[in-house]
């Protein structure tokens, strides 16, 4: 298992399109994606899951995955969009 | 006559017949199903027709709002992809409920879970998760979706819209929206906003159905709502209606446009602002850059020295949202008539001549770092030039440019991002500043005219002082071989100037300003299109040589 802390730079935190493309990516890759905010645990796979979490710009997440690569996979999706 | 009070949602007068937007019956018949998995197949397939019918709907909102206002209809389709959503309604159905009840349940709980976060943006999202669900539920059960029923253009009323129902609206036939619910944030608001629609929300249940038909005007600015208004209402408000509708009609005709002279020169128009607020007006009138970013907001707002980190994040808010524009931020202009208490500046006889603006920055050295340091940490971000103010001498400008590359050695050692070239430029509205403007020149990137002061100063008349309105005048040739006299030794040495005071959009002025060969003028977004207008009836091939030996003419 990998875990990796991200930092929201997009001003609008993770709207629902951002939540959208992310949960799609996550889909995709398959890894078994978590994210976390205060304690709070969203299935990455999980548009309305990942929205609940209410992540703001400038909030740190948790991210998990099973395998390194798939973590750094999801990363990039990350950093492309919020 | 009644009057109705709700709360903005987009700016603008309507006038005409209420007419309350119709739906269906809404009630969810609830069954007990045998054969589950047809009717897992029957939800599925509708949940397939609901996302093939947004795919639609999102290019229709292309074209009618464009790609950031149709983005929604993505992401509902997305949010028709939802595990939680698609897994909660399979199972629902696996234990025996009919598909509608089914979707209308799950929906239930995820839009209460948005209406409980404590964001006003996720909140709003509740209303999404019901709009997807009618969809589906709509397809499943053969209802249609409900519609306005007028055959001529209404103001349109409902408890609320959902952001399918607000982009199925036949336009030409919206005047305006009101809601006696809703929000300003929700996606109605925003979509009517981008349509320059207005609209009125959170009216309450005080707009009864019983006004159903009669003669409304809305104020979107003010949230007013008045029905069956008075004379005197509908004469006043048909003014401000008139006055918008003129506005509309010059913004539709010249946005986009050049600032193009008819015989093909170009004039750069920007915007004067006062706060980060203000680059909505900059975006809606189509400024093309700010020209003046009056930085004393941030000065006089708190009992204070704004901090470094305040500065940065306004300016780096402009920066961006002008996206690349030029965004011009004047250094602090305190002092004279624009006083801040914690500054505990000596009292003054003659303030306008005292230790103000560009003084206290070489006089306090370190308030003018820390407005400096947040100045190049935000030229990361977008095209910000910086400009000074109450410039005298040369002596002056050197002082402040050792001071920025001193500045910039302290960034570079932090490692702090910077833009690399950051145009410098002087405000020049002094008459000292005037005469060696050929040397001063030499040390900027730009120049701007601060015609208010410099009309002041030139004149020797205090604009605010009393009695003295006839000996202020603003066209005073003094006034205007100073501009030229300045616009001469800026294009000798290769930069180029702006008008950044009030004269800038005197359209009296204009095409001796084009004649002289101002190159830009910034003034407040209201002016903007009006002036472009302006701009684009000049030939200044025509009366350029009339009017430049009129100026300089020895016999008045």
């Amino acid at each position: 298992m990998a875990t990796t802390t991200y930092v929201i730079t997009d001003p609008e935190g993770i709207h629902a399109r951002p939540a959208g493309i992310i949960t799609k990516a996550a889909k995709e890759i398959n890894g078994g994606i978590t994210i976390e905010k205060n304690g709070k645990v969203a299935d990455a796979r999980k548009m309305f899951a990942v929205m609940g979490l209410g992540v703001k710009n400038g909030d740190t997440i948790t991210v998990s995955a099973d395998t390194d690569e798939n973590l750094e996979k999801f990363l990039d999706v990350l950093r492309a969009n919020v | 006559m009644v009057v109705l009070q709700g709360k903005s949602a987009s700016k603008g007068v309507a006038i005409g017949k209420l007419c309350f937007y119709k739906r269906g019956s809404g009630e969810i018949v609830r069954t007990q199903v045998e054969d589950t998995g047809a009717e897992i197949v029957r939800f599925e397939s509708a949940r397939m027709t609901a996302i093939d019918q947004l795919k639609g709907l999102y290019e229709k909102a292309v074209e009618e709002v464009g790609e950031e206002g149709a983005m929604l209809f993505e992401a509902h389709q997305m949010m028709l992809d939802d595990l939680d959503f698609v897994e909660g309604i399979t199972d629902l159905i696996s234990d025996g409920l009919n598909a509608e009840a089914a979707v209308s349940d799950v929906s239930d709980q995820l839009a209460e879970m948005f209406a409980s976060m404590d964001d006003a943006y996720m909140q709003a999202r509740s209303a999404d998760v019901k709009d997807i669900a009618q969809r589906v539920i709509n397809i499943l059960s053969g209802a249609s979706g409900g519609g306005m029923d007028s055959d001529e253009p209404v103001i349109l009323a409902s408890d609320d819209f959902s952001p399918s129902e607000t982009v199925q609206l036949d336009k030409s036939k919206l005047l305006g929206l009101l809601t006696t619910g809703g929000s300003d944030q929700a996606h109605t608001a925003i979509l009517a906003r981008t349509m320059g629609i207005p609209s009125v929300c959170q009216l309450g249940e005080e707009l009864s159905e019983s006004f159903d038909g009669k003669d409304i005007i809305i104020n979107g600015q003010t949230g007013e709502v008045f029905i069956a208004p008075d004379e005197e209402t509908t004469e006043r408000l048909t003014a401000i209606y008139k006055k918008e509708q003129m506005e509309k009609k010059l913004l539709e005709e010249l946005r986009g446009k050049p600032n193009q002279t008819i015989d093909g020169k170009n004039v750069m128009v920007y915007c004067n602002i006062g706060s980060p607020d203000d680059v909505d007006a900059v975006l809606a009138s189509d400024g093309g850059g700010v020209g003046l970013f009056r930085s004393e907001f941030l000065y006089l707002a708190g009992d204070d020295y704004p901090t470094e980190e305040e500065q940065y994040q306004a300016y780096k808010t402009v920066a961006e949202r002008m996206g690349g524009k030029r965004v011009i931020i004047r250094t602090l202009d305190i002092g004279a008539d624009k006083q801040a208490d914690y500054f505990k500046l000596d009292h003054e006889e003659n303030p306008a001549m005292g230790l103000r603006a560009i003084r206290i920055c070489l006089t306090r050295e370190e308030v003018f770092r820390t407005q400096l340091r947040a100045l190049y940490r935000a030229s990361a971000h977008g095209k910000i030039a910086i400009m000074f103010p109450m410039i005298t001498s040369v002596w002056e400008v050197r002082e402040i440019k050792r001071i920025c590359e001193s500045v910039k050695a302290e960034l570079r050692e932090e490692e702090i991002p910077f833009a690399d070239t950051v145009e410098l430029g002087i405000m020049v509205e002094t008459p000292a500043a005037v005469m060696v403007s050929d040397r001063l020149a030499k040390e900027v990137d730009f120049f701007s005219i601060g015609t208010n002061d410099l009309t002041q100063y030139l004149l020797a008349v205090d604009r605010q002082g009393k009695g003295l309105g006839k000996f202020f005048d603003a066209h005073h040739p003094a006034v205007l071989r100073a501009i030229k006299m300045a616009a001469d030794n800026a294009h000798k040495a290769g930069i180029w100037i702006g008008i950044c005071g009030e004269l800038g959009a005197d359209v009296e002025l204009t095409e001796l300003f084009m004649a002289i060969g101002i190159d830009e003028l910034s003034v407040s977004p209201a002016s903007v299109l009006p002036l472009r207008s302006v701009i684009r009836s000049i030939d200044t091939t025509k009366n350029k040589e009339a009017l430049l030996s009129k100026l300089m003419a020895e016999d008045e």
